[in-house]
């Protein structure tokens, strides 16, 4: 082997990732360029596809485990490369029958670079690293939402996008930069053991507060959380479906390793009057706000995916809870519970678009009878909401408990009940929203004159394949629990 | 052979959603194949631990590891408490189906529901191991809610909601008491003989008692928290208002006993005063309200609020009599409001369009109708507790505990009976032999399936009436077993 090219090697899946988002924007100004936008976009969108796969294939046939000074390579990011290629592929999937612009090359090309984006944070173990990869994907997010320029919710949701998330980086950029000057690194290790070692300054608060906020942001809780409404209603359904799932399990995986392992000293306490400075109470606020309001925006919302952005709102305050488990469990139920919910909210999220694409607009007066008139997809809406609603015996139940668990064992003497408490409160509230949703789909009778509808049955398979994901994580979540400890064993955070 | 109740009607209920939509006769035989395959191996369980089982010991049918990380057991089994009510489910689950054979619009997916309701209330009275429980109770709410909202009468998406929500509530309050019992042993184990050997610390169970007791309480109809109870069986159509009164109700009961008495003894005995006081309540108000009610289905409704009282105020006589006593209640009640439900919402109700007290005065049912103004009268003796119906061993047993220990209330208790007695001469008087009419000369003839209904419950009642040691010898050495130890401290009164 060249040993000049020995650099690339670790970074393979993305190459794979980034070319063939190139060869989609060759192929869409070469060969398919005088095609109608149907064969355009099932070429282009193939070829995406392929490239996810090629990527995971890659991942999955060869191990290269290491860490750098810039990257980390182990089990446990591989594993989630993987996760998030899957998302990826699924998202493609569902664009094939999009119908909103004629830019079919752009439109595959950046989500993959989005998709770069993601998989390169989840790898970067350096500071700068992270705020690149941050940009790398937040960038073809803020240009992708727009993408339906017939539509007005669409640019004003991408321009509040593009103010809110530029603003956040700035405050990350300070904070990293903060950081950098109170314990002269930028690799978190480095960092740690610093915070560590030398007393407590008031700036690392402010660097913590700083930096939290722009992670805050990417997962959306409250109150960072007001792009995300206009957002997943304003964007094209799958890029929606991406922000929804893809980019929430990376922000979170990230979310975690600045937290536990960059500013793992500075944890503070949040345990019932015995409150002490550092992140736990700053993630608690951040839970309950986030919990409360999430569930009561979501109560009184009619447009379906106005309801699902709230509710993305509250189950990010309920995955802040994992940060309160130790250290054996909380990352085992925090991945657990973003994994089921990102394959739960993106079946959502595939579903609008499916009853989107049909004609209706995503009001829930419009799904009035859809029990009848496409039975397949209702029931696997039945599935997703439920699951979000925590019923058992479906994956989200599971999550969700696992998370209480873990929050509730974390301290000693129930220390954390009280945000247990609220969190199974408000997740009891949820289940009313959802049941709007169920009750409009089977106990409404459908409008007179209303035909059942079809949908692509690539779309279909997608979706049905993520309900029964869906429900056999929940009947059996020995397998993805046991996939988790084993990578999460043999990898450093 | 108890474990297949639970499968056996999981299996009916997807075989139903497999069916064509268009064929109502194929899926009412197969529901009721389906509920008299649970009921047979309900009876062939109870036979076989009849003869297998020492007497009252805890027999288990599966113990396998489920989800290790957290110690979850898939264990279910039996001892003669959980026999009886499975049979009670069993017989109650035939007799819904045969008084909802003339549900004629959306049949398949009628009886699909209800044999999941039916499936998750055998899997609650089988399972013993916390989280097992949980996942079976909860799995109920959610068939319940779709069984009232689509095919219930009154107000039916309000009764449903509340109940709903009720019951969520309750179970969140639930989970809260497990999650903290499951840390506060040492996060080992949701089993419940192993749980219920650890030694709760006192002030722990003080609070952790009432938030459980209260959380399944709820849905046994504890007062002041019983008010889903008169509007959800009021809404709901027969078969559901048969299940929500003859089996849900029973649910919440038993959880109360089987979970929150033996895990925390210590806690009972501390709020022991202030529950039966609120049971005495929930008697006499319930039997005072069901007093005044022009509607016939909210005399039931509230009459239930007034039985359930006295199995919470038998079970918090902490003597072996007062709890056997409210075990036979849960049985009694569950047989004879569903009677009662079956008589007044499908008998009465689907013939006259009625269920008015003024309007069915002048129908004189005692002349237009013979079969069911006997039926009905039976079934009002069984509800009154007249000698020679099982409501009378229960009741008497309940009282004669109760006396021993709570003397004041029991008096008060005694009254409610008396208002009892009274609330259903009234209802005869008015409903079954006021002046005649002669407007109301044809009416439809009862159907073999009621026919068939009716005789299966009454002739339930009467056995038991008759020798109710039947199902005592199944409870009252099950109340010697080591579960229940605890709750006899100082010998077994």
């Amino acid at each position: 082997m060249n040993s000049s090219l020995d650099w690339m090697l670790p970074l393979v899946p993305e190459e794979i990732v980034i070319v063939s988002a190139l060869v989609a924007l060759v192929l869409d100004l070469s060969v398919v360029r005088r095609k109608s936008v149907a064969v355009r976009a099932a070429v282009i969108g193939a070829t995406a596809s392929l490239g996810c796969l090629a990527a995971m294939l890659w991942i999955a046939r060869w191990h290269d485990y290491g860490t750098s000074e810039m990257l980390a390579l182990t089990p446990l990011t591989q594993f989630l490369k993987m996760v998030l290629l899957a998302l990826t592929l699924v998202v493609a999937v569902l664009s094939f029958g999009a119908r909103f612009s004629r830019h079919v090359g752009e439109y595959f090309a950046l989500l993959l670079l989005a998709a770069a984006g993601l998989m390169l944070l989840i790898s970067s173990e350096n500071l700068l690293v992270i705020f690149i990869a941050l940009e790398l994907l937040s960038v073809p997010l803020y240009v992708l939402t727009a993408f339906n320029k017939s539509s007005l919710p669409s640019a004003e949701a991408a321009l509040k996008y593009f103010l809110f998330g530029s603003v956040a980086a700035a405050f990350t950029l300070f904070g990293i930069s903060l950081l950098y000057g109170l314990t002269g690194g930028l690799q978190l290790g480095a960092i740690a053991a610093k915070l560590g070692t030398q007393p407590v300054e008031p700036v690392c608060y402010a660097a913590l507060v700083m930096t939290l906020a722009g992670f805050a942001f990417k997962v959306a809780v409250a109150p960072f959380h007001f792009w995300a409404p206009d957002v997943y209603q304003g964007a094209p359904a799958p890029i929606a479906c991406f922000v929804a799932s893809a980019s929430k399990v990376a922000s979170f995986f990230v979310l975690a390793r600045i937290i536990v392992v960059g500013f793992g000293p500075l944890h503070g306490s949040a345990v019932w009057e015995g409150f002490r400075a550092g992140w736990m109470p700053l993630l608690a606020v951040l839970a309950v706000l986030s919990m409360v309001v999430g569930n009561i925006a979501a109560l009184v919302q009619t447009s379906v995916k106005r309801l699902l952005a709230y509710s993305a709102i509250a189950h990010g305050g309920y995955a802040l809870l994992a940060f309160f488990g130790n250290p054996r469990q909380m990352l085992p139920a925090l991945f657990f519970y973003v994994i089921t919910y990102s394959l739960t909210v993106l079946g959502a999220f595939a579903v609008v678009a499916v009853v989107e694409n049909s004609g209706s607009p995503d009001r829930l007066a419009d799904w009035a009878g859809l029990g009848r008139r496409a039975p397949l997809l209702s029931a696997c809406m039945f599935v997703f909401m439920l699951s979000l609603a925590g019923i058992p015996p479906l994956s989200g139940f599971f999550g969700k408990f696992y998370l209480f668990t873990a929050a509730a064992a974390g301290t000693p003497h129930l220390g954390m009940l009280w945000l247990v408490i609220v969190a199974v409160a408000a997740s009891a509230i949820s289940l009313y929203y959802y049941l709007q949703v169920l009750k409009q789909i089977y106990t409404t009778d459908p409008p007179a004159g209303s035909t059942p509808f079809r949908s692509p049955h690539a779309v279909l398979v997608s979706i049905s394949l993520l309900a029964g994901l869906v429900i056999a994580f929940g009947c059996a979540p020995g397998w993805l629990l046991g996939k988790l400890s084993f990578v999460l064993n043999s990898s450093i955070l | 052979m108890l474990a297949w109740t639970i499968y056996v009607s999981f299996l009916g209920a997807a075989a139903l959603v497999l069916l064509p939509p268009e064929s109502r006769r194929a899926a009412r035989i197969t529901a009721l194949l389906t509920a008299l395959a649970g009921l047979a191996a309900a009876l062939g369980g109870a036979a076989q631990y009849e003869r297998h089982a020492p007497s009252g010991a805890l027999a288990d049918i599966v113990n396998v590891s489920w989800i290790a990380d957290l110690g979850i057991r898939y264990h279910l089994a039996a001892d003669g408490i959980s026999i009886t009510l499975v049979l009670l489910t069993g017989i109650a689950a035939v007799a819904g189906v045969l008084f909802s054979w003339n549900i004629e619009r959306r049949t398949r997916e009628f009886f699909a529901l209800y044999l999941a309701l039916i499936g998750g209330v055998y899997g609650v009275f089988l399972s013993f191991d916390l989280f097992l429980l949980f996942v079976f109770y909860e799995l109920a709410i959610i068939p319940k809610y779709f069984l009232i909202a689509v095919w219930g009468s009154t107000r039916r998406e309000y009764g449903a909601m509340k109940l709903a929500l009720y019951s969520l509530v309750g179970s969140a309050m639930v989970l809260i008491g497990l999650i903290a019992a499951f840390v506060v042993s040492g996060s080992r184990t949701f089993d419940l003989p192993e749980l219920a050997k650890f030694p709760f610390p006192p002030a722990f169970q003080n609070w952790a008692f009432l938030l459980v007791f209260v959380g399944f309480a709820v849905l046994a109809g504890l007062w002041p928290f019983h008010t889903w109870a008169p509007t959800g069986h009021v809404a709901a159509p027969t078969a559901a208002s048969m299940l929500l009164a003859g089996v849900v109700m029973k649910l919440g009961a038993y959880g109360a006993l089987r979970v929150a008495m033996t895990l925390f003894p210590d806690g009972l005995r501390f709020w022991q005063n202030e529950i039966a006081l609120l049971a005495v309540i929930g008697i006499v108000y319930g039997a005072s309200v069901a007093l005044v009610q022009r509607d016939l289905k909210f005399v039931i409704g509230y009459s239930s609020v007034s039985h359930m009282g006295f199995v919470l105020l038998g079970l918090m006589t902490l003597t072996q009599i007062g709890l056997s006593g409210a075990v036979l209640q849960m049985f009694s009640h569950g047989i004879v409001a569903g009677l009662l439900f079956a008589v007044v919402g499908r008998m009465i109700y689907d013939r006259t369009h009625t269920r008015e007290l003024s309007e069915l005065q002048p129908m004189n049912l005692s002349v237009l109708a013979p079969f069911v103004a006997v039926t009905f009268v039976l079934a009002g003796a069984a509800s009154m507790g007249l000698p020679g119906f099982s409501g009378f061993v229960a009741e008497l047993q309940v009282l004669v505990g109760a006396w021993a220990v709570f003397p004041r209330l029991t008096i008060f208790a005694g009254v409610g009976i008396l208002v009892g007695i009274a609330f259903m001469v009234r209802v005869w008087i008015k409903a079954l032999f006021a002046e005649n009419d002669a407007k109301f000369a044809a009416i439809q003839p009862v159907s073999i399936p009621e026919r068939a209904g009716a005789f299966l419950l009454l002739g339930t009642t009467i056995l038991i009436g008759l020798w109710p040691g039947l199902l005592l010898d199944l409870i009252t050495p099950t109340l010697h077993s080591p579960l229940f130890q605890p709750l006899w401290k100082g010998g077994l009164p």
